[in-house]
C-alpha cells in the first residue's frame, strides 16, 4: 500500500486529505500522478499545476523518484512559512 | 552542534530561547536571532493567518537545513520554533536562533536557515480577512534569495 497525502490548497480543491494505493503497478511518483489524474476532470486540473511539489517518506522528491511498498507520498503547493 | 526544533500552536518566549542558548556553553560568544510576526496586509483587512504544516516532514526539513548550516559555518547550537494554527495579527510565527564563538558564523547561519526554511519546509499560509480568505502564494523573491546561497 502507498498512501498519498494532500496539502494546503490543493488539499481544499480535492476536498480529499489522503488516498491509498495498490503498490503493484506504480514505479515512480509521476506514475502516481498520472493515475491520480485520471480519476476526473476536478483531479486532472488540480494536478496540472506546474508548480506543485512532490515528497517521498517526508523528503521533498520528483516526478522521477521510485515509490515502493509502504512509502508515503505527498503532493502540495509550494510552501509559504516563516 | 545541538539543535532543537520545535512545531506547536503555543507561542513561545524569546528571552528564555536565547538565556539557554548562550548560557548553554563557555565557548559561545555570540547569539544572533530573528523573529518573524503576523503583519498588516496593505489595504486589506487582515485578521489573522492560518498556518498548516505537514507534521513528520516539517521537522525532518529543517533538521536537513540545520545540519547544512551547521556544515557551513563553526556554529555551537541552533533553535527553531514555528508556529502552527490561527495567529491573530502582530503574533510571533516564528524563532531562529544561532550561537557560535563568533558573530559572522551567527548572523549567517541564522539568515540562511530562515531563507531555506521560506522555500524547503512544508508550512502553508492562509490569510484570514473580514471579508473572506486565501492562500498566500510563494514569492519569488524568497526563491532568489535562497539560491543566492547556493552560489
Amino acid at each position: 500500500m502507498i498512501v498519498v497525502r494532500f496539502f494546503a490548497s490543493l488539499r481544499e480543491d480535492l476536498a480529499t486529505e489522503m488516498v491509498e494505493f495498490d503498490a503493484q503497478p506504480l514505479t515512480t511518483v509521476g506514475d502516481i500522478v498520472n493515475a491520480l489524474s485520471s480519476r476526473g476532470d476536478l483531479w486532472r486540473q488540480a494536478l496540472s499545476s506546474a508548480n506543485l511539489l512532490v515528497a517521498v517518506n517526508h523528503a521533498h522528491a520528483e516526478h522521477s523518484t521510485p515509490v515502493n511498498d509502504g512509502d508515503e507520498v505527498a503532493i502540495f503547493p509550494p510552501v509559504t512559512g516563516g | 552542534m545541538t539543535h532543537a526544533i520545535v512545531v506547536d500552536e503555543a507561542d513561545f518566549d524569546p528571552a528564555q530561547l536565547l538565556l539557554q542558548l548562550h548560557r548553554q556553553s563557555p565557548s559561545v560568544g555570540a547569539v544572533a536571532s530573528f523573529i518573524g510576526v503576523v503583519r498588516a496586509v496593505p489595504d486589506q483587512p487582515l485578521e489573522a493567518l492560518h498556518i498548516e504544516h505537514y507534521p513528520g516532514m516539517t521537522e525532518a526539513e529543517i533538521g536537513r537545513i540545520v545540519a547544512i548550516a551547521s556544515q557551513r559555518w563553526p556554529i555551537e547550537a541552533v533553535q527553531v520554533y514555528h508556529r502552527v494554527g490561527r495567529l491573530a495579527l502582530g503574533e510571533r510565527i516564528v524563532w531562529v536562533a544561532v550561537s557560535a564563538a563568533h558573530r559572522r558564523a551567527s548572523f549567517a547561519a541564522c539568515e540562511f536557515i530562515m531563507d531555506f526554511l521560506k522555500t524547503r519546509a512544508t508550512f502553508w499560509k492562509k490569510e484570514c480577512f473580514s471579508n473572506g480568505e486565501r492562500w498566500v502564494e510563494q514569492r519569488q523573491s524568497d526563491l532568489d534569495k535562497a539560491r543566492d546561497w547556493q552560489e
